[in-house]
C-alpha cells in the first residue's frame, strides 16, 4: 500500500483523478462535501428555473453561472483537478480543452445569429423567386 | 549526438515542476499510472470538445421548431430532476469504489460498483421512458430541427452512459477474477474519470437543454 502511494505521489506529478491525500477519512469527507455542494447547486438551478421570485431576464444567466460553478465543484472534488504544482499538466490540458469548447459554442452562436440578422425575411425571398 | 542534445533527451520535458526547482532531478520517465491517466484525460477532453459541437447545434436550433412543440411544452422537469439525482449519487458511489479499491477492500468495492450500476441503469430507464413518451406524442427526432438536435445531444450522452455501464460490469468482473492488480487499478482510474466526466456533461445537459430550453 505505502509503495503504491509513494509511486502515485512521486514528484513527477499526479494522474488526473488521483488525490494528494491517501487517508480514507479525509478522502471520504471530500466526496461528501462535493456531493453536498453539487446537490445544493442543482437544487438552486431547478428552483430558479421555475420561480417567479427573481427578475425574469436574470434567470438564464443565473442558470449558466450555477452550472459552471457545479462543473468546478465536480472537477475539484470528484476528478481532483486542482491548482497544485504537480497537477500543472492536467490543468493545462483542461484549459486548452475549455478554449476549444468556448470557441466552438460561442463562435457558432455568434455566426448563426449574425447570419439570421442579415438574412432577408422569408416572404421577400419567396417573392424574388417568383 | 552532441552533449547538448543528449542532455535535452535525458531531461524531463514533461516535468513542468522541474522548472521551478534550481536542481533538475532526473529520475526517469513518469510512472505508468500517471502516463495512462494523463492519456485518458486527453481523450476525455476531446470527448468534451465533441459534445460542445452537439451543444452548439442545439443552441443554434433551439428556436427552429417548424411549427411543432417547443421545449417548454415537452420537458418534464420532475423526471429530469430524478435523472440528475441518480447520476449525481452514482458519481458519489463511484468515488467510494475508488477509495475501496485503494484500500483493497473487495467487498466495499463490489458494493459501491453495484450501487453505481443500479443508479446508472435507473438513469437510463428514466431517459428511455422520456424518449418513448416523446416519440409517442409525435415529437420524435424527425419532427423538427430542434428535436433532432435534442435527441442527438441527449441520446449521445445516454449512449456514453450505456457504454460506461458495460465498462463498469467489466471492471467488477475483472476485480472478481483477478483481484486488485496494478493494471486493473489503472483501468479503474480511467473508468472513474470517465464516469465523473459524464456527470459533468450531464450538468451542462440539464442546465442548457432542459432548464434553459423550457424557459424559451
Amino acid at each position: 500500500m505505502s509503495d503504491q502511494v509513494q509511486e502515485m505521489h512521486s514528484h513527477v506529478g499526479v494522474a488526473p483523478g488521483d488525490e494528494e491525500e491517501a487517508r480514507v477519512g479525509p478522502r471520504l469527507l471530500g466526496y461528501v462535501v462535493g456531493l453536498g455542494l453539487a446537490i445544493l447547486l442543482t437544487a438552486t438551478s431547478f428552483f430558479i428555473a421555475g420561480t417567479e421570485l427573481v427578475w425574469q431576464p436574470s434567470i438564464p444567466v443565473a442558470i449558466i453561472v450555477l452550472a459552471m460553478a457545479q462543473m468546478g465543484v465536480h472537477l475539484v472534488f470528484f476528478l481532483h483537478i486542482t491548482t497544485g504544482a504537480d497537477n500543472t499538466n492536467n490543468v493545462l490540458a483542461l484549459a486548452f480543452g475549455l478554449l476549444i469548447v468556448f470557441l466552438v459554442i460561442g463562435g457558432s452562436l455568434w455566426i448563426m445569429s449574425n447570419l439570421n440578422h442579415n438574412m432577408m425575411p422569408m416572404e421577400q425571398i419567396m417573392q424574388m423567386q417568383r | 549526438m552532441t552533449d547538448t542534445t543528449l542532455a535535452f533527451a535525458q531531461g524531463e520535458p514533461h516535468n513542468l515542476r522541474g522548472m521551478h526547482e534550481s536542481v533538475v532531478v532526473d529520475d526517469g520517465p513518469a510512472p505508468k499510472r500517471i502516463v495512462t491517466g494523463y492519456g485518458f484525460w486527453i481523450f476525455l477532453l476531446s470527448d468534451i470538445v465533441m459534445f460542445s459541437c452537439f451543444f452548439a447545434s442545439y443552441a443554434v436550433l433551439l428556436g427552429q421548431t417548424a411549427g411543432g412543440p417547443s421545449g417548454a411544452q415537452l420537458f418534464d422537469l420532475k423526471s429530469v430532476a430524478a435523472e440528475t439525482t441518480c447520476l449525481l449519487l452514482s458519481s458519489f458511489t463511484c468515488g467510494l469504489a475508488s477509495i475501496a479499491a485503494d484500500v483493497r477492500s473487495v467487498r466495499w468495492y463490489q458494493m459501491a460498483m453495484a450501487a453505481t450500476c443500479v443508479l446508472g441503469l435507473a438513469f437510463l430507464a428514466l431517459e428511455g421512458r422520456e424518449f418513448v413518451g416523446l416519440v409517442a406524442r409525435g415529437a420524435g427526432p424527425t419532427r423538427s430541427a430542434f428535436l433532432s438536435a435534442f435527441f442527438a445531444l441527449v441520446g449521445c450522452h445516454g449512449m456514453h452512459v450505456s457504454a460506461g455501464i458495460l465498462w463498469l460490469l467489466t471492471m467488477m468482473a475483472q476485480v472478481f477474477a483477478k483481484g486488485f492488480r496494478a493494471d486493473i487499478l489503472r483501468r479503474l482510474l480511467c473508468f472513474a474519470l470517465f464516469w465523473h466526466a459524464l456527470d459533468i456533461i450531464w450538468v451542462a445537459v440539464f442546465s442548457i437543454v432542459y432548464l434553459l430550453g423550457s424557459a424559451v
